[in-house]
């Protein structure tokens, strides 16, 4: 995107400017033209900032009273929700912050699939987005096991596990992992120094998110092109972060019931017991957020398939834009998608219900059947619709459904006329 | 606004989801009573505090520890605000090992407020060796470690029974219709009339199964009050803010959509 | 109606800001406010000390708070150099009374004034303490004699509890 010519006004401005061009970059992001037609399901990109900001800040403060060792790190969390001052709020905020966060990416992944907003020329912003999503899931998974209780302990038991199914290096893979011969201190003081870095990494990923994002400008809701700046967007700032402020405090407000009157409702009652190597909780269940892959993981009767199904149920998003093969981009315009798109998001709801039930009878049975329509919805159905689809005509400029509401064929036509 | 409403519903209906998935797996249906503590206001029941207190002492005590509770817990606001002078009474009632002294001897003295409550038995392993080999669980979170919560304490104190024919019990082992799979090594602690309480109160089994547990609830969260209080203000301030923003928003907006 | 829709919009924005502020301000206290000593510090407030075993003109050094505390059993000539002391000769005017209610016993935090170091026992020009770190003397009383430090040695709460024990704090 062409920057159109910046100068500060005041002179030391100036030389600074020139120097390190800082007020250039604030001027870019306060004017970057966005579409005028974006709806609520964009703020989230601006909420999920919020989300690791507030991971990062209260994660900063809780790692000056934790302690990363087996024997004290369960003592410490209570030390933390006990004797601090606010630690018991700090770490509410950061337990259930996790949670938020993860609601808010699976948001921004479903507008995006809606939308195509993966589609050419967003393929990186997509890719760079699925890696956030993967280090997400390593951070929240590593976090789980600091407090170190049952579910920490046996969850990290688990899923390390998932290595040993590498054939010839697994095993010495996890022992690797573990720093032993089982889930130990040496595990835990690891993970915590992974946990700490990770936030870091994403923090830088999302920078680069922003930036791939602003080369070509926002997808918007229908998916067309930018004609015209000047009657087609409005100024970042203050259009879109008021909006994005607004729906931010809606997204608090929810946020605050969890952390104020359930702040243990999307935990596991299992995890306020001291880790005990000895004996493993009824049922391991991980959190809410890793459930459909869960249940992906568990559908396939064999080890090493089971994990690689699980994998490629993630890395399957990384080439989803060459698995789509339609030119339109809105699910607005693609009526066949449109039902398709909400048989996935059904799947993944029944895969994510199937992942906190017991693996066995019928519900196996459901999670073997969402599993393969998974799959199938990526490898045969997006390919082939693409070809077979008939599109709606789209609108020829998003100023349409901004005046109109929604697009119509009649109504395009005749701008069309008018413009020839 | 349509989208607006379609989000609110979307997000409504998956915490709804995730809080319903995460609370299944409920076999026997729990025993429920009026807990004073749970809703936007929620607070202790002072006097239930402390009588639980005294179920605690006089009756759990000897076998459950309460290891990341201290004495001085038992003054602090929002809790069984004991006065100081009881507090320290309280305490010197525990004799603990402290150690060592110049001579590098261990001695015991009695405990002051700022101490952990004293531990029944010296380790873990102590304590099922006591116990035939079950370890009776600290206190400090059990509510906020088993599944029904406090709801489920309330009903295992009171789920004691016969066992039902065809089931046969071990020496040691006891029936209860709450427990996780009906057995439980703790023989049923709660008997009429058990204890004297200070107050004057009844002491029902029905009566101190919800003392102990109200204690037990604010032993695991010592901060629900504040808690609870802080939540209202935040909550009244964030939606203060919203429809602030909500408006200036509108304003803000309308400069474009008039424009056009 | 035009004329009044501007101030309209400005006290809303107005008022936006002023309430967004208010709650970063709130936000923002507890996680300074978690930096501050814990509850279960604060409640540490005292130590027993029993001091039967000390001899006149040797020094025992007990932790406080984290901190040393030195208990100085002093003897009768480090006593009278204590109290004969002019005050206009001290950088920090405090009379040895004050600061040992029971003469032979001094007790006093051994941290340095000046940066925070401990001073060495029985060390410096005036026959009290040295800090190796910048060079303050202070005498038999613990009071500042010479070099850097601004103030004598604190001299904490406590009592005793009988004749053996002191508690400090």
């Amino acid at each position: 995107m062409s920057d159109h010519e910046y100068t500060p006004s005041s002179k030391v401005g100036k030389w600074f400017n020139d120097r390190l061009p800082l007020l250039t970059l604030a001027n870019h992001l306060t004017d970057y033209p966005t579409p005028k037609n974006l709806n609520y399901w964009w703020t989230f990109g601006g909420i999920l900032t919020f989300c690791l900001i507030t991971q990062i800040v209260t994660g900063l403060t809780l790692a000056m009273h934790y302690i990363a060792h087996a024997d004290m790190a369960f003592e410490s969390v209570e030390h933390i929700m006990r004797d601090v001052n606010y630690g018991w709020l700090i770490r509410y905020i950061h337990a259930n912050g996790a949670s938020m966060f993860f609601l808010a990416v699976y948001i921004h992944i479903f507008r995006s699939l809606f939308y195509g907003s993966y589609k050419s020329p967003r393929e990186i912003i997509w890719i760079i987005g699925i890696i956030i999503y993967l280090l997400m899931m390593a951070a929240a998974f590593m976090g789980y096991v600091l407090p170190w209780g049952q579910m920490s302990f046996w969850g990290a038991t688990v899923i390390t596990n998932l290595f040993s199914a590498i054939p010839l290096v697994g095993e010495g893979i996890v022992t690797w992992l573990w720093g032993g011969y089982s889930v130990d201190n040496p595990t835990l003081t690891r993970f915590f120094t992974l946990h700490y870095l990770i936030p870091f990494l994403i923090l830088g990923l999302v920078v680069l998110h922003i930036w791939a994002l602003h080369v070509p400008g926002n997808n918007n809701p229908v998916g067309i092109d930018i004609k015209k700046p000047s009657k087609d967007t409005v100024p970042f700032h203050p259009y879109i972060v008021i909006k994005d402020g607004f729906a931010l405090l809606m997204f608090m407000i929810v946020f605050a019931f969890f952390v104020f009157y359930s702040p243990n409702i999307l935990g596991h009652a299992d995890n306020y017991i001291e880790a005990n190597p000895m004996v493993t909780p009824a049922h391991i269940v991980p959190e809410w957020y890793l459930l459909p892959f869960y249940a992906i993981l568990r559908s396939v009767p064999d080890k090493l398939l089971g994990v690689v199904a699980m994998l490629s149920a993630i890395l399957i998003l990384a080439v989803l834009p060459w698995l789509d093969t339609s030119k339109i981009r809105s699910a607005v315009f693609r009526p066949l998608y449109k039902q398709f798109y909400w048989i996935l998001v059904a799947d993944v709801l029944i895969l994510g219900y199937m992942g906190a039930m017991p693996a066995e009878g019928l519900y196996l049975l459901i999670a073997r059947v969402a599993t393969a329509y998974y799959f199938l919805h990526f490898l045969v159905i997006l390919p082939v619709l693409g070809f077979k689809e008939k599109t709606l005509p789209i609108p020829l400029s998003i100023t349409e459904p901004v005046l109109g509401g929604s697009p119509n064929l009649a109504t395009a036509k005749h701008k069309e006329d008018i413009v020839k | 606004m349509k989208n607006l409403i379609k989000l609110l519903s979307v997000l409504a209906f998956i915490s709804l989801a995730v809080t319903t998935s995460s609370n299944s797996a409920e076999t026997t249906k729990l025993l429920k009573t009026d807990w004073s503590f749970k809703g936007l206001f929620g607070k202790f029941d002072r006097g239930a505090l402390q009588r639980g207190y005294q179920v605690y002492t006089e009756v759990c005590a000897s076998c459950h520890s309460m290891k990341y509770v201290s004495y001085r817990n038992l003054g602090e606001k929002g809790g069984p605000e004991f006065s100081e002078a009881e507090v320290k009474a309280i305490a010197a009632s525990f004799e603990l090992t402290d150690g060592p002294n110049a001579d590098g001897e261990m001695f015991t003295r009695p405990a002051k407020p700022s101490d952990k409550f004293v531990m029944p038995y010296e380790n873990v392993k102590a304590a099922q060796a006591a116990n035939g080999g079950a370890y009776p669980p600290d206190m400090s979170v059990l509510v906020k470690a088993r599944g029904g919560g406090v709801d489920y304490i309330y009903s295992l104190l009171q789920g004691y029974e016969d066992a039902p024919s065809g089931i046969t019990l071990d020496e040691g082992v006891y029936y209860n219709k709450y427990m996780y799979g009906n057995k439980i090594k703790m023989a049923a602690p709660l008997s009429d009339d058990l204890i004297e309480y200070g107050d004057g109160t009844n002491a029902t089994v029905e009566q101190m199964s919800k003392d102990v547990t109200t204690f037990l609830m604010w032993a695991a969260e010592p901060h629900l009050e504040s808690r609870h209080q802080m939540g209202f203000k935040a909550i009244i301030y964030l939606i203060i803010l919203t429809v602030l923003v909500y408006f200036s928003m509108k304003k803000i907006w309308s400069r474009v959509e008039s424009e056009v | 109606m035009s004329d009044k829709k501007p101030k309209r919009r400005e006290f809303l924005f107005t008022a936006s800001y002023a309430v967004g502020a208010v709650g970063v301000g709130a936000v923002t206290w507890p996680l300074i406010d978690q930096m501050n000593p814990d509850a279960s510090v604060k409640a540490l407030a005292s130590t027993e000390v029993d001091v039967s075993s000390v001899k006149p003109g040797n020094t025992i050094t007990v932790l406080w708070r984290g901190k040393p505390v030195f208990i100085r059993r002093r003897t009768q000539e480090e006593i009278s150099e204590a109290r004969s002391v002019k005050m206009e000769d001290l950088i920090h005017p405090e009379k040895d009374e004050d600061r040992a209610k029971n003469p032979e016993w001094l007790v006093m935090l051994g941290v340095c004034t000046h940066l925070g170091c401990v001073p060495l026992n029985d060390k410096g020009d005036y026959d009290g303490w040295f800090c190796p770190c910048h060079g303050s003397h202070y005498d038999t009383s613990g009071r500042i004699r010479k070099g850097p430090a601004p103030l004598n040695m604190e001299v904490p709460k406590y009592e005793f509890v009988n004749a053996n024990t002191i508690k400090i704090g």
